[in-house]
């Protein structure tokens, strides 16, 4: 479980994250939403440690991130696996090199463990036979599951995503989608993801926190986010009229699922 | 930065295997250039002495004792290091920048690496180890060349020339030219690495970041090398 607890952060005068409180919880998808510069590429950089909050305290199982001592700070580091918009593979190195650096740095397995364990996760992600290719060499979509396979090999407890779905077509975004929801439920780990593509956000958000100008302004899950009442989320998700109908339908057949259990019931 | 490079490496192995790969990219990888602009520096000067030379007063074998001093003292430290702030400082910043860019620094620290150790230091190190090794070979062929120039275009015979190669050697002049290297080596390899290291934008960033430390390398260059001679000749 990651606190986050009373978190303020500004680039000179300007706020960039207000009094922001989250709770994300071991085994489900804590996805962040917002406009773009409503601060959640800022909070999640809070959180991972890469940006020093002004004030306030991230809390992952009871250690806290700020009062952590140096190398309290490096054990947690090796806990959290992260997800790169631009997936941030080594370009020099191949697929393979590229998982197999967090285990060739921080662990004291042979190399036919290694190359076990490399082969085992780029299983997971579907990604077998690409063990030479280079970063440059795989599609955007492979990039991403290259991504997760690295995030992933050291066995994480934490894992982290900034806009997986980012420069992919819809039925790669499902893919990447898919993969997330079901590694955190396989390993059980507490996924942070944020993103502003809805279908994420129906797809995978088992716990939702919808950022506005720098503070948390709702939070619930996927069945929750459509019947939300409060105007900001609503000028954000059913910023489409597309999405409006799909809203609309659904709400439509929920009603008419209602009657007919009603009459069941009678 | 310089300060933030100094940790506990994780694995020192990984620390080693990246301090060798700069080794080879750094040493091996400017060799060729540093040989062909080695053989023509020492080849102009052994010309352009012996034509400023026009005295019968002074021995055709001081073409030789000038050819090695100009190589030992100023050529070789001097005008390798400005190319190899170019080749090497260029290559530094711009790798160092795309990293950071592409966030793979952050994804490294994220891992829980202390990135100033692990990408920068073995950079400086292996500029500090290879940098004087190249302009101590500079130096070497330098002087050869200057001799075969001499040869073939027949300004001095070889033993002449090699008799002023042999007289008059100060061997100060070499720990003077090492002093250079050295000090030079550190500006090469750090100034890049910071400029690459703090980049912040874009590609256009990576870009003008590489250019200006290369400018920057190449004034400190001329700057450390005057005030060397001052305090060491």
């Amino acid at each position: 479980m990651i606190e986050v607890k009373n978190l303020k952060k500004s680039f000179g005068d300007k706020t960039i994250l207000n009094d922001v409180n989250l709770v994300m919880e071991t085994g489900k998808s804590n996805l962040i939403i917002g406009s773009s510069g409503s601060g959640k590429t800022v909070l999640l950089k809070c959180i991972i440690g890469l940006f020093s909050p002004d004030e306030g305290k991230v809390v992952f199982d009871g250690v806290s991130m700020i009062d952590a001592t140096k190398d309290e700070k490096k054990d947690l580091r090796q806990q959290i696996g992260m997800l790169f918009q631009g997936s941030a593979l080594f370009d020099s190195m191949t697929v393979e090199k590229n998982i197999k650096f967090p285990l060739d740095m921080f662990t004291t397995l042979t190399s036919g463990e290694k190359m076990k364990k490399v082969n085992e996760v780029l299983a997971r992600v579907n990604m077998q036979g690409a063990n030479k290719k280079l970063p440059s060499e795989i599609s955007g979509g492979m990039k991403k599951r290259v991504g997760i396979a690295r995030a992933i090999v050291l066995n994480p407890k934490y894992l982290f995503c900034d806009e997986p779905n980012s420069g992919l077509d819809p039925q790669t975004s499902l893919v990447i989608d898919r993969l997330i929801r079901d590694i955190t439920v396989e390993y059980n780990i507490t996924t942070v993801v944020v993103t502003h593509d809805m279908n994420s956000v129906m797809e995978i958000g088992d716990h939702i926190f919808y950022m506005y100008q720098g503070h948390k302004q709702w939070e619930g899950s996927n069945k929750e986010i459509i019947r939300s009442t409060d105007e900001k989320l609503n000028e954000f998700i059913f910023a489409s009229n597309f999405l409006q109908d799909a809203k609309q339908m659904r709400m439509m057949q929920e009603g008419q699922e209602e009657k007919e259990q009603v009459n069941v019931n009678a | 930065m310089l300060k933030g490079m100094f940790s506990r490496p994780e694995n020192p192995k990984m620390y080693w295997k990246e301090f060798m790969h700069q080794c080879v990219e750094i040493g091996i990888g400017s060799l060729p250039i540093v040989v062909i602009i080695s053989l023509f520096l020492g080849a102009v000067t052994t010309v352009q002495t012996a034509y400023q030379l026009v005295s019968p007063l002074v021995p055709a074998s001081t073409i030789g004792q000038i050819v090695r001093d100009s190589m030992i003292l100023e050529l070789s430290p001097t005008v390798v290091s400005i190319v190899l702030a170019g080749v090497v400082g260029s290559k530094i910043a711009s790798e160092l920048g795309n990293m950071r860019i592409s966030e793979q620094i952050d994804a490294l620290e994220i891992m829980g690496i202390n990135t100033k150790t692990y990408l920068v230091l073995p950079k400086i190190l292996a500029a500090l180890l290879m940098i004087p090794c190249l302009i101590t070979l500079s130096a070497f062929l330098g002087i050869w060349g200057g001799r075969m120039a001499a040869n073939m275009s027949g300004i001095v015979a070889s033993d002449i020339f090699d008799i002023g190669l042999r007289s008059n050697f100060l061997p100060k002049n070499v720990w003077f030219a090492l002093s250079k290297a050295y000090t030079f080596a550190f500006i090469v390899s750090s100034i890049p690495a910071y400029f690459g290291y703090f980049v912040t934008g874009g590609s256009l960033e990576i870009g003008r970041s590489s250019t200006t430390s290369v400018v920057v390398s190449c004034i400190l260059i001329l700057v450390a090398d005057y005030a060397l001679a001052a305090l060491l000749l």
